[in-house]
């Protein structure tokens, strides 16, 4: 073969391998079943390296008083709106009570005031949204890490699933019509993340009650992690060995809709 | 490592018969001069340059994805939602509206591009249109960060193999470094790439001063920039290393100085194929894929 027809091919070759790749990227591979899973294992590797550096004991930065945001940024649910929520909002919430049960040794059923006669911890933080912008607020709360120890997990919890009153949606229909009911926010945590002592079930956010809009009563705060780990309007928390069987089985309502579990990125 | 560019030959010379050759015969452009063909880059500079594109490519696209969430950027610790450094946003009504992009004061029209832009016929509020970003759809942040993430770990590692490479072999000194004589030549390199004209004959076989320097920064600057600030917009890095954020001055202002990084990229790119396109396009593509690049003899030389 002459020396410029193999050339040729090569070029040829080279630049259909290139279009190949990018169109297909913007097109059928980015959304295919076995790409999302082999990226998956990435996300899981990173989750691993990441853990590697930052371990059970990296503290995130914390601020001083002057970076507080005059107004902290309300996102995701700003209100549940069901019935329900709205007779605790009148009654001050002095009904809300959280139970701590799954795989625990002593469950617990914790009203606000026992939340807040625990040691309180506060602490001035980022809170970093997923979508890129952050905010600095004010936190105090109880050290999730106090609360655990309370109910003593057994040996095969893994995890801290955290169940939130918001419905997420206005629900579907099912083939005979029949209206589901929308599914209600959750989040969950491994042990390790949810015993950090930056940890807490936050019922302050700059020195006042958590207003409505941050998820009053309590919010979660979990702050090595992005905000939408941080479930607000906490009502039940649960241990497990594994979410699977939880929801869409993939550890939280954003995941079910293809976030990473793993939000330390 | 012997680098076989040095040892190779000269007289494998090309006579009319190179697809280059042929295109000059339609083109009715002049023939060339008689020319020897020079291994210029080895395979794995040839690899890890292609591995990188692919990877630029994904990294560039996937993250207007991710941008796409926020059309915005602040400087400094947290986002000061009122005063953007630069934000993509849509004006007027739910059935009426324009994409505009504000960069401090100034304020553009850019309906149909930024702000606004048509999703599979239907005029949706984005930052960047479909066409630039991986998956196409707006919003799906989901896809957006998983494919960022996973591609950043490649770029990294390709990167790194690079870096290693270039060490390693020598290449870094004998090709990359700008010498002393490349300083003192940059006016005259700045006057004659300004009238497109390129080094030619045995000046060809090396990097010029303006080529060193650019690819210096680019390897050893901005993909170091790029890595870092990426890094310090994930909240556990940051736990991990408290002094990125001293270093980046805040996680908005990595987002920011990651974002104009990526577009010096884009800058980049497109230098990089303006000289290509405006030197030896096909002897310069036909050298980062095979290895070989023509030569043109000197007249002084023969």
């Amino acid at each position: 073969m002459p020396d410029g027809m193999l050339r040729r091919s090569f070029l040829g070759r080279g630049a259909a391998a290139v279009t190949t790749l990018a169109l297909g990227g913007c097109t059928g591979i980015a959304d295919a079943p076995w790409a999302i899973n082999l990226l998956s294992e990435v996300e899981n590797f990173t989750r691993r390296v990441q853990r590697l550096f930052a371990g059970s004991h990296a503290l995130a930065p914390e601020f001083s008083k002057s970076d507080i945001a005059p107004v902290f940024r309300a996102n995701g649910t700003l209100n549940p709106g069901t019935n329900d929520y709205a007779i605790h909002v009148s009654e001050g919430f002095k009904n809300w009570v959280i139970p701590v049960g799954g795989l625990v040794a002593n469950p617990l059923r914790l009203s606000l005031a026992d939340i807040r006669r625990f040691p309180a911890r506060t602490q001035i933080t980022r809170h970093d949204c997923v979508e890129g912008w952050s905010c600095i607020g004010q936190w105090t709360g109880a050290p999730l890490a106090h609360i655990l120890a309370l109910a003593k997990p057994k040996p095969e919890a893994r995890y801290v699933v955290f169940y939130c009153a918001d419905p997420m949606g206005s629900g579907d229909v099912d083939t005979q019509g029949n209206p589901i009911p929308p599914p209600f926010y959750y989040e969950s945590l491994d042990l390790l993340e949810a015993t950090h002592p930056q940890t807490i079930l936050a019922y302050e956010l700059n020195s006042q009650l958590l207003a409505v809009e941050h998820g009053a009563p309590i919010r979660l705060r979990a702050e090595r992690q992005l905000g939408y780990k941080m479930a607000k309007y906490v009502q039940r928390i649960d241990l497990v060995d594994s979410f699977a069987r939880i929801g869409g089985g993939r550890g939280g309502y954003w995941e079910d809709q293809g976030y990473a579990w793993y939000a330390g990125i | 490592m012997a680098d076989t560019s040095e040892s190779l030959p000269q007289g494998n010379l090309v006579e009319g018969d190179g697809l280059t050759d042929r295109l000059r015969a339609v083109l009715r452009l002049r023939p060339r001069k008689p020319s020897y063909l020079f291994y210029r880059h080895p395979i794995p500079v040839r690899v890890l340059h292609w591995v990188n594109a692919i990877c630029l490519l994904v990294m560039l696209m996937t993250g207007l994805q991710i941008f796409n969430a926020h059309p915005s950027l602040y400087w400094g610790k947290s986002a000061d939602f009122d005063h953007p450094i630069l934000s993509m946003t849509a004006q007027g009504t739910a059935d009426n509206f324009h994409g505009v992009t504000q960069i401090g004061p100034w304020t553009f029209h850019t309906d149909g591009v930024f702000g606004a832009s048509d999703t599979d016929g239907v005029k949706t509020v984005r930052g960047f249109p479909a066409w630039a970003t991986i998956p196409s759809a707006s919003p799906d942040l989901a896809l957006g960060r998983l494919w960022h993430f996973a591609f950043a770990w490649l770029i990294v590692i390709n990167g790194l193999a690079y870096f290693a490479y270039v060490f390693w072999s020598g290449r870094f000194t004998r090709e990359l470094l700008p010498t002393k004589a490349d300083i003192a030549d940059i006016p005259h390199e700045i006057v004659t790439h300004a009238k497109l004209q390129f080094p030619k004959g045995e000046a060809a076989r090396h990097y010029n001063a303006l080529q060193k320097i650019s690819y210096f920064v680019v390897v050893f600057v901005l993909g170091p920039l790029i890595v870092l600030t990426g890094l310090t917009m994930s909240p556990t890095m940051d736990s991990a290393f408290h002094f990125l954020l001293w270093v980046f001055g805040g996680r908005q202002s990595a987002r920011t100085i990651h974002f104009i990084v990526a577009f010096s990229f884009v800058g980049f790119f497109i230098i990089h194929m303006a000289a290509l396109i405006a030197s030896a396009p096909l002897n310069g593509l036909r050298s980062m894929i095979t290895g070989w690049f023509a030569i043109e003899k000197d007249t002084k030389d023969a």
